[in-house]
């Protein structure tokens, strides 16, 4: 392999400086000031005074809601969207006819990259006193109420999240190589003892990816606990908005931020090692 | 198993058709369907305050998903001859700033800006007393939109780039090279247009983010007002049939934008890659 076209050190160090600068100033400053914020006090009139205190994080507790709300309507979300997922993941990759595989794919890439504000306002829409609620009432059905319930939270977090859990476990049944049922079923094994021996474990894979890229979004998600959930089910993204915007407790809001973001990396890298384990999934990557 | 999966295509589409539909509904709520009329539209599209946050949404989805796409591809040209602790380094902000939560980035970026603003203004009043007035002369707006979005977009711009160019045919840049071409024509003769999709891809791609991002925006906007902050606010203050119409437009403009991404990336290269 020749070099001769190789650009000289001065030329990389061109072409990454704009990226680097960018980097530096946007991404590394500010979680750095993020982290020295954590350990300061509140100024009287909010904002950020310098110290080096722990009460931040001591004071974690008082958002302890917000904690466990995330902890556990991520996971719960997470699991509902997976199994929702797979039938259709696995109808698009081994049933639906090849001809309309593709179009079948698409519609279910689409609504991912359509506006999430949009879509998540659709249930609201839905949900929300002149959608459904009114529709029942009007048919003499009686009152019910949708919104503001971890329900519509739950529900919204299916919706908007299906297609990236659909994606990458129809990627690894794709890949799955048909002989291996075949064999299966040669030796005598029924269509379910296959599915679960044969295609589970080799899909494992793909759902294990999914489910981290999902785990991951709904860590750290806001909007949709803000209108499906009405400040009654709130995330920790909501913690941190009222924390900034509202009390403007910058100090407390870092520890939070800082928190979150230290819980996800434990959660995720805990994750990968026993999902390594069942899956085998050494190459999941995030993109 | 086909029945499931048109119910979960009947679960994907119906909200958004439902929205479609209502944008069109001459009555004020979903019992109360009056008839097809374009009145929400018009409204909609009278109201100056959709206009401007319109056309400010469009400024900084141009702005950053242009800055992202130059930078961006770059970087990309010089990381993959880079080794080392350099690609190390990179690699690793490329995954930080796509896994970090846009809620995370957008408050940090918020109180950094916040804090270094408030450094530079007063150094900057000291210096050049013509600047002291009641606006401060740095302040967060366009600049610290614009440059937020871009560091999201840059990442993305990255990621698609580089597989682009890993999936490239070396053998043309190193016969260029023979031909005694240089590197610059090299680029622009060979390179370039072997990535040119995935780098309008990446674009398309920066582009409809920025235009639908309101986590980061919502921080870091000062005072300015972007579409999805619009629409954001209008919610809070309760659900009207002009939200519907707004709603249709953005999401007939993503699709559009979608399907020239993914048009894009499959131009000469078998199957879609998605970041």
């Amino acid at each position: 392999m020749r070099n001769a076209t190789g650009p000289s050190p001065l030329l990389t160090a061109v072409l990454l400086a704009p990226g680097a600068l960018w980097f530096l100033g946007l991404l590394v400053l500010p979680l750095g000031v993020v982290i020295v914020f954590s350990f300061g006090e509140r100024a009287a009139v909010g904002g950020y005074q310098a110290a080096f205190v722990l009460d931040n994080y001591l004071n974690l507790p008082a958002r302890w809601t917000a904690f466990k709300n995330t902890l556990v309507l991520a996971p719960i979300g997470t699991v509902v969207c997976l199994i929702a997922a797979y039938p259709l993941a696995y109808f698009l990759a081994v049933k639906a006819r090849p001809e309309t595989r593709t179009a079948l794919l698409i519609l279910v890439i689409v609504p991912f990259w359509t506006s999430f504000l949009i879509r998540t306002y659709a249930w609201m829409f839905i949900l929300g006193g002149r959608g459904l609620p009114s529709l029942i009432e009007w048919a003499g059905l009686g009152e019910v109420r949708f919104i503001n319930t971890p329900f519509a939270v739950l529900l919204g977090i299916v919706y908007a999240y299906l297609p990236l859990m659909i994606f990458p476990i129809y990627v690894s049944l794709e890949k799955l190589d048909k002989r291996l049922l075949e064999a299966s079923e040669d030796l005598g094994a029924s269509p379910w003892r296959g599915f679960m021996q044969v295609t589970l474990p080799l899909s494992a894979p793909g759902a294990v990816t999914a489910c981290m890229l999902v785990f991951i979004l709904l860590m750290g998600e806001y909007l949709i606990p803000q209108l499906l959930g009405g400040g009654k089910v709130f995330f920790i993204g909501n913690a941190l908005v009222d924390l900034f915007l509202q009390s403007r407790n910058w100090p407390f809001g870092s520890a939070v931020a800082v928190s979150l973001v230290v819980i996800m990396l434990a959660t995720v890298s805990v994750y990968m090692r026993f999902a390594g384990r069942i899956g085998g999934a050494r190459d999941v990557s995030l993109v | 198993m086909r029945g499931y999966a048109a119910l979960i295509y009947v679960f994907l589409y119906a909200p958004i058709l439902l929205i479609v539909v209502f944008s069109f509904n001459s009555g004020f709520s979903a019992s109360d369907f009056k008839g097809v009329s374009f009145k929400w539209y018009a409204k909609a599209a009278t109201n100056t305050f959709v206009i401007d946050a319109v056309v400010n949404s469009l400024i900084v989805a141009a702005s950053s998903a242009t800055l992202a796409t130059v930078f961006g591809t770059m970087a990309a040209l010089a990381l993959q001859r880079v080794k080392g602790w350099v690609r190390t380094v990179f690699d690793g902000l490329i995954y930080v700033a796509i896994m970090v939560p846009g809620i995370v980035i957008g408050i940090s970026t918020l109180i950094a800006l916040v804090s270094v603003f408030g450094l530079l203004n007063t150094a900057l009043v000291a210096l050049i007393p013509a600047l002291a007035g009641p606006e401060p002369p740095l302040a967060l707006g366009f600049a610290s939109l614009i440059a937020a979005h871009t560091l999201f977009n840059l990442a993305l711009v990255i990621v698609i780039v580089r597989a682009r160019i890993a999936g490239m045919d070396r053998s043309l840049i190193e016969a260029s090279a023979d031909l005694y071409a240089t590197p610059w024509r090299t680029f622009r003769q060979v390179t370039l247009p072997q990535i040119l999709p995935a780098v309008l891809a990446g674009f398309l791609l920066g582009f409809t983010f920025s235009l639908d991002d309101f986590v980061i925006a919502f921080f870091v906007a000062g005072s300015k007002t972007t579409l999805p902050i619009f629409v954001f606010s209008s919610i809070r203050r309760g659900v009207t049939p002009e939200i519907n119409a707004i709603g249709t437009v953005v999401l007939a403009v993503s699709l559009i934008l979608l399907f020239g991404s993914q048009l894009l990336l499959r131009r000469g290269h078998g199957r879609p890659r998605r970041a």
